[in-house]
C-alpha cells in the first residue's frame, strides 16, 4: 500500500491518528507548526483525574509512531487543495505534498485572558492563567507570587472566555472546571496552609472520576463559591482584591487574595480557518471546524477525504481527543479502501 | 502593576476626536457646581489653542438625569437630543462636544440606538418635525470635552506655566483620576483608553508632569449615582459610596483628585466635608481633605490661570495645598472677592475639615 495521508497538527490527536494510520500501512505525513510534537498537553504538568504527569501521555503516544510516519515540525500548513480526488498540501516554505486523504487535528488555543480586561491579566502581576499555574508546578512544584513569596490565599476564577457572550464565547470549554478542581487539590497538597477558593458558575463534572475529584477537593478544605467575578484590583502590597457575587447567598463579596488563577477556555486556532477556507469548508457557530454530523459522522467533514479529530472541532479532553483520533483513522481507512 | 499591559490596552482604545470647529453643549449642573470650569474650557480652546468653538445659548438639557431616573421616556430624550442636533445643523457646525459625561453617554447611546435601529431615528426626525418643524443631522464627530483637552494635552504642556510637580521635592504629584461612569462603561470603544483602564485623564496627568495613581476602588461610582442622591432616602448609599473610594485611595496619599464628570467632581469634594462633619474623618494631610478638581481647572492651573478666576474658591475642600505644591502664584485675600472686588463673604468654617489658611 503506497497511499499517503496528511495529518495536520501534532498534538495528542494528530500523533494518535498518525500512529494508527501507520499501523494500518499508510504513509503518513504529520505536520506540526511548533518545533516538537505534543501540542497543548506539553504546557501541562499533571492531568486530571489521576494527576499523572502530562508528558507521559505524549511520550506513550509518540512511541507508537511507526517508520511509515514522516514528521515535519516547525512547519505551517498554508493551504490544502483537492483535485481529482487527490490533495495537495502547501506549507510555509513553498513546498507541497500529495496525499490521498487529510486529517485535521489542528487543536485549540487558550483564550487570551487579557480580553477580559476587568480581570487584570497582563496588568496585575499576581493574576495568572491556569496554564501559568501548570508551568509553576513544573518549575517549582507549587504556585509562587511575582515576588517569589508563597501565596496564602488563592482564588480560581472559572469560565474565563467560556459561556461569556461579552467576549463572543458562548460555549462551555468543558475541561476548565475539572482542571480548576485538580489544581486546587494540587495547591492544597503542596501548600496545606493556603486557603483556596473556587468561584464558579456551574461545576460540570461530566467525566469518569471528576465528581470524586470534586469531593476530594472539598474534603481538603477548598471553598467553592457559586458566583462570577466582576473585577480585580491590586492593593499596595501586590495582593489582589476580587469582587464577586455569591449567587447562592445573593450577596456581593470582596476578598483579598495573593494569587488569582483564571481558568481560560479553549478557542479555535485562527490558522485553521485558512486551511478550511482553502478546502471550502465551514466553521461551526463557535468558530471550530464544522463536522458532517454531530451523531453519526463526528470525524467527517462535508468534503470527502477530509477528516477531523481532537479539539479542532470543539473543546475536548485528552481521552475524547485520542478516541476521536482513532475513529478518524478508521474512517480514513474505510474511505481509502472503498474509493 | 505592569504599566506595559495598560499601555497595550490604551493603544487598543483610541478614538477619533475632531481637531477644530466645535459645537459646544453645556452641562445642566456644572455651572452651579464649579462655574469656572466651562469658562476655562472656552478660554483654553479659544485663547490658548486658537480653536473655533460655538457656544450656543439656545440648546437645552439632554434630559439625561430625567432619563436615568425614569422620569423622562427614552423617546422624549431622543427628540430633545434631535432638537439639539438641529441647532448644531443650523449653526453650520458638525463636531458636537458636550461638557457633561452623562450627556456624552446619552448621545453615545442614542447614536448607537439609531445605528442599529434606523426606523427609530426616522421616528425621531418625524417627532421633531411635528413639534418644531426642525431637521437634524447626526454629528460628524462626537467627543466629550475631556477628550478635546486630552487631544491637546501636549500643546497645553508646551504652553504650561506650572507642572504637576511638587516644587519643594521635585517629585511628580500623585493624582487619582476618576472617570464618570457614563463616559465609557456603557460603550468602552467610545472612551479614550476604554472602560476598565481609561486613559483620558491619566494621559493629561502624565503630559503635565504628574503621576496617575491606581487604587483598588478606582472604578467605583463617585457616590452620585443619580438615584442614590436624587432620592433623599437613598443618600446614605451616596455618601457610603464616596467613603469607600476615599478609604481606598487614602493609603496612596494622593495630592489631588481629577475627574471628568460634573457629579463626580462635586460629590468627591462635598462628601469629604460631609464625612468630616459626620465622623470626624479626613482623608488628606493633617486634617485636610484631598482637593477634587475638574480637568479644565487642572489645565487652567497648568496654564497659569488665576485660581480664583477658575472658581476654585467654590470647592468645599480647599485647594491651597495643591496650589502651594505646584508653586502657583495666588492672592489669598482675593479668594472671596467677586467682580469689581466685591466682598462675597466667607463661608462658615467646617468643624472638622481644616480650612487651609
Amino acid at each position: 500500500m503506497d497511499k499517503s495521508v496528511a495529518v495536520i497538527g501534532g498534538g495528542v490527536a494528530g500523533i494518535e491518528t498518525a500512529s494508527i494510520l501507520g499501523h494500518l500501512g499508510y504513509n503518513v505525513i504529520l505536520f506540526e507548526k511548533e518545533n516538537q510534537l505534543g501540542g497543548n498537553v506539553l504546557s501541562w504538568d499533571r492531568l486530571f483525574p489521576s494527576r499523572r504527569p502530562a508528558h507521559e501521555v505524549v511520550t506513550e503516544s509518540m512511541s507508537a509512531l511507526t517508520t511509515r510516519c514522516s514528521v515535519h515540525t516547525s512547519t505551517t500548513v498554508k493551504s490544502i487543495n483537492k483535485s481529482n480526488g487527490q490533495f495537495t498540501v502547501g506549507i510555509d516554505n513553498g513546498k507541497s505534498f500529495d496525499a490521498s486523504a487529510v486529517v485535521l487535528t489542528t487543536g485549540f488555543e487558550l483564550f487570551a485572558a487579557e480580553k477580559k480586561e476587568e480581570y487584570g491579566f497582563g496588568i496585575f502581576e499576581n493574576v495568572i492563567t491556569s496554564r501559568d499555574l501548570e508551568q509553576m508546578f513544573k518549575k517549582h512544584g507549587k504556585p509562587v507570587m511575582a515576588n517569589g513569596n508563597t501565596p496564602k490565599r488563592v482564588a480560581f476564577i472559572h469560565c474565563v472566555g467560556s459561556r461569556d457572550e461579552k467576549v463572543n464565547k458562548a460555549y462551555c470549554s468543558k475541561v476548565c472546571c475539572v482542571t480548576a478542581v485538580k489544581q486546587a487539590i494540587e495547591i492544597k497538597e503542596a501548600l496545606p496552609g493556603t486557603e483556596v477558593f473556587n468561584f464558579y458558575m456551574d461545576l460540570r463534572m461530566f467525566g469518569h472520576g471528576y465528581e470524586q475529584l470534586y469531593k476530594e477537593a472539598q474534603v481538603l478544605g477548598v471553598t467553592f463559591v457559586r458566583g462570577r467575578l466582576s473585577e480585580t484590583n491590586e492593593t499596595t502590597g501586590g495582593s489582589i482584591i476580587v469582587k464577586v457575587e455569591d449567587t447562592l447567598a445573593a450577596k456581593p463579596m470582596r476578598l483579598t487574595v495573593d494569587l488569582v488563577v483564571l481558568m481560560v477556555g479553549m478557542n479555535p486556532k485562527p490558522e485553521t480557518e485558512g486551511i478550511l477556507s482553502s478546502l471550502g469548508l465551514p466553521v461551526n457557530e463557535d468558530g471550530f471546524v464544522g463536522i458532517k454530523d454531530a451523531h453519526t459522522a463526528a470525524t467527517k467533514t462535508n468534503t470527502e477525504g477530509v477528516f477531523v479529530a481532537g479539539a479542532c472541532t470543539g473543546p475536548n479532553n485528552i481521552t475524547d481527543s485520542i478516541n476521536s483520533a482513532r475513529a478518524a483513522a478508521l474512517q480514513v481507512h474505510s474511505y481509502l479502501n472503498h474509493k | 502593576m505592569k504599566i506595559d499591559g495598560k499601555r497595550k490596552i490604551w493603544k487598543d482604545y483610541q478614538k477619533e476626536i475632531a481637531d477644530d470647529k466645535f459645537y459646544y453643549v453645556r452641562s445642566c449642573i456644572r455651572q452651579n457646581f464649579f462655574p469656572g470650569s466651562e469658562a476655562a474650557f472656552l478660554k483654553i480652546l479659544r485663547d490658548v489653542l486658537k480653536k473655533d468653538v460655538y457656544d450656543d445659548s439656545h440648546h437645552t438639557t439632554c434630559s439625561g438625569i430625567g432619563y436615568h431616573t425614569e422620569v423622562v421616556p427614552f423617546e422624549t430624550t431622543m427628540t430633545v437630543v434631535g432638537r439639539n442636533f438641529s441647532l448644531m445643523k443650523e449653526s453650520g457646525y458638525r463636531n458636537y462636544v458636550p461638557s457633561c459625561v452623562t450627556s456624552f453617554g446619552i448621545y453615545t447611546e442614542i447614536l448607537d440606538t439609531w445605528h442599529h435601529l434606523p426606523k427609530v431615528e426616522e421616528r425621531i426626525h418625524e417627532n421633531l418635525r411635528i413639534a418644531t418643524k426642525r431637521e437634524f443631522d447626526i454629528p460628524d464627530n462626537l467627543a466629550h470635552t475631556s477628550d478635546i483637552i486630552f487631544k491637546f494635552r501636549n500643546e497645553i504642556a508646551e504652553k504650561a506655566k506650572y507642572k504637576l510637580i511638587n516644587k519643594a521635592t521635585g517629585k511628580p504629584l500623585k493624582v487619582v483620576d476618576h472617570i464618570g461612569c457614563h463616559y465609557a462603561k456603557m460603550f468602552p470603544a467610545k472612551g479614550v483608553g476604554g472602560a476598565e483602564y481609561p486613559y483620558v485623564l491619566a494621559g493629561m496627568v502624565e503630559a503635565w508632569g504628574g503621576e496617575p495613581i491606581d487604587y483598588p476602588e478606582r472604578r467605583h461610582c463617585c457616590g452620585f449615582g443619580f438615584r442614590q442622591y436624587l432620592i433623599k432616602a437613598n443618600r446614605g448609599y451616596s455618601i457610603s459610596g464616596s467613603k469607600k473610594k476615599f478609604e481606598s485611595m487614602e493609603p496612596y496619599k494622593p495630592d489631588f483628585i481629577i475627574t471628568n464628570c460634573p457629579g463626580c467632581a462635586y460629590f468627591l469634594d462635598r462628601w469629604q466635608y460631609g464625612l468630616a462633619e459626620m465622623e470626624g474623618k479626613t482623608y488628606g494631610e493633617d486634617g485636610h481633605g484631598i482637593p477634587s478638581l475638574t480637568y479644565e481647572e487642572v489645565a487652567g492651573l497648568v496654564l497659569g490661570f488665576d485660581p480664583w478666576e477658575l472658581g476654585l474658591q467654590l470647592h468645599q475642600v480647599p485647594v491651597e495645598s495643591l496650589l502651594d505644591k505646584m508653586g502657583v502664584s495666588y492672592d489669598p485675600d482675593q479668594k472671596f472677592k467677586g467682580l469689581n472686588n466685591e466682598d462675597l463673604g466667607k463661608p462658615e468654617s467646617p468643624k472638622n475639615l481644616k480650612f487651609y489658611k
